[in-house]
């Protein structure tokens, strides 16, 4: 069981208008573990992590041929639901985007809009929530306060929380200590390491040494491809392909 | 060196000095103007100036029928404006595909911002009082308005919009939101106070048209106050610009004293616009 795939890309090219970002990637992501995708800049790895919630839907002209299984189900069928598919695999930014309102608005907007009601119940996923994300000793005297008058790196946490909040399964982080000094970013690094127990992760980052640190297993993307994708340990150890070697060894990008 | 330099600060201080001649040109005007206006309007202005209809002697002159007129006709506008003008802008900015035909009603839109007041006041003729048959009542005249400022409150409403960051949507489309739980929940919010801002400043220009309710047939001189809206009325510009018509030169004060009211009004709302903006903008 320790081996069970959560995300399963079956050959997948991704075009902006006549632009293909992505060529023929294909990948298993397993569950609870932490996989990382590096890179260097323009090289697809974002674009991949939102084909898999579908927020490259989003973009006007932007097309896919292939599939991605999720739990072992297509989810580019015509009738998968969107927002089903959203809240099952949530996602973190590159840049803290928590709304301008209070923190607890910030985390309760996800329940809301996907029904809960009950004051409660609310602040129990709240609460829980917060906790998840190694916020809640922090803010619990001011979770009526702007989420705006939090430090950058307690914004990134309290964006983890409220994706945390709508209960998903597999958690996408688009470079989400990028924006933060290194304390911070130590933080939410521990904290990943903490989520992997009850989530599946896939994480985007241009810093070697944090995919080296978190990660399980690692994907090199280069140019729309994926070179290599394999255990962490063998990609930083022993790579197979000379362009994985090099990039690692800081020859290029 | 010593040469450039002195040449680069004598420069500086020329623009500055320019900058400043051309400011102060306006606010002296402006200063002129109010310091005009409030020492004529004060001395006719007084709680029965408030409470008389209009009349054909200086001293017996007030304003009641054109401030409740003002009243009436703004206070029907304000909805029929923001619920239009804020609905299309977040069709335009939110819903409408990206397109020749979307740009071609966004420029266009834009361009009827700039159309004279007067024009608009032949459509209102044209179309509410005549063709509608609404007749010269207050419903025509809020349309009529309406119509003026909805370009203006649209492109404000449109830019506000437009500065709420992707961040947010995409935070909100993340979690699993549909489209308009995002553009209600995350979005607007975000918005409102600006679109407020835009919406209370076309107001106020609303306020001091007269060109466009004149053209469509508002009354100069009225001793009643509007029942309904389908009632005839007038407005307070149109009062002041009747009143300064007259040959009574004790008019001349009656005048001021309205313009001065105007000017309250106007600068209540301004200040109001300028509250709701700083109280925002600081969270």
């Amino acid at each position: 069981m320790s081996n069970q795939k959560v995300l399963e890309v079956k050959n997948i090219d991704f075009f902006y208008d006549d632009f293909q970002a992505l060529e023929n990637i294909t990948m298993d992501v397993e569950k609870n573990k932490v996989t990382a995708l590096i890179g260097p800049s323009g090289c697809g790895k974002s674009t991949f992590l939102r084909t898999i919630n579908r927020m490259n839907d989003l973009i006007e002209g932007a097309k896919l041929e292939g599939d991605i299984l999720f739990d072992g189900e297509s989810i580019y069928q015509e009738n998968v639901d969107v927002v089903n598919l959203r809240k099952r695999i949530g996602m973190v930014f590159q840049q803290p985007n928590p709304f301008p309102k209070s923190v607890f608005e910030n985390v309760a907007y996800g329940p809301k809009i996907h029904g809960v009601t009950d004051k409660a119940k609310l602040e129990e996923i709240v609460v829980e929530s917060l906790k998840g994300a190694a916020l809640y000793d922090e803010v619990k005297d001011r979770l009526n306060k702007s989420a705006l008058s939090l430090s950058g790196g307690q914004q990134q946490r309290l964006c983890i929380a409220r994706a945390l909040a709508v209960k998903p399964e597999v958690l996408l982080m688009d470079e989400p200590a990028s924006a933060l000094d290194p304390v911070a970013t130590a933080k939410i690094e521990d904290l990943i390491e903490e989520l992997k127990n009850n989530y599946s992760i896939v994480i985007v980052t241009h810093s070697m040494q944090q995919a080296a640190r978190v990660s399980d297993m690692t994907g090199f993307f280069l140019m729309g491809e994926l070179v290599e994708y394999d255990k962490t340990d063998k990609i930083f150890e022993n790579p197979s392909d000379q362009r994985t070697e090099d990039y690692i060894t800081g020859r290029f990008g | 060196m010593a040469d450039l330099k002195k040449k680069r600060m004598l420069t500086d201080k020329i623009f500055k000095v320019i900058f400043l001649v051309f400011i102060s040109l306006g606010l002296v005007v402006l200063a002129a103007l109010i310091y005009d206006i409030v020492s004529k309007g004060i001395v006719m202005l007084d709680w029965e100036f408030f409470t008389r209809f209009d009349s054909r002697f200086p001293a017996k002159a007030g304003i009641k029928a054109g401030l409740f007129g003002t009243l009436y006709v703004i206070g029907l506008m304000i909805p029929i404006t923001f619920f239009i003008g804020t609905a299309t802008a977040i069709y335009l900015e939110e819903y409408a595909p990206v397109n020749k035909l979307t740009d071609i009603i966004k420029l266009n839109i834009a361009n009827l911002a700039g159309i004279p007041s007067i024009i608009y006041g032949m459509l209102g003729l044209g179309v509410f009082v005549r063709y509608l048959n609404m007749g010269r009542s207050v419903l025509a005249g809020s349309l009529t308005l309406s119509l003026l400022v909805l370009p203006v409150v649209i492109v404000s409403a449109q830019e506000a919009l437009k500065s709420v960051p992707d961040s947010l949507r995409n935070a909100s489309y993340a979690l699993g939101a549909n489209h308009w739980h995002t553009v209600y929940k995350v979005v607007l919010p975000s918005a409102l106070p600006s679109i407020l801002t835009g919406f209370i400043l076309a107001i106020s220009r609303a306020i001091g048209e007269t060109a466009p309710l004149i053209m469509m047939g508002a009354l100069t001189f009225v001793m009643f106050t509007p029942q309904g809206i389908m009632d005839s009325f007038t407005v307070m510009p149109i009062q002041i610009f009747n009143w300064t018509s007259l040959p009574k030169t004790e008019f001349e004060l009656v005048a001021a004293s309205g313009s001065l009211l105007l000017l309250i009004l106007l600068f209540i709302l301004n200040g109001l616009a300028t509250f709701i903006r700083y109280k925002y903008s600081r969270k």
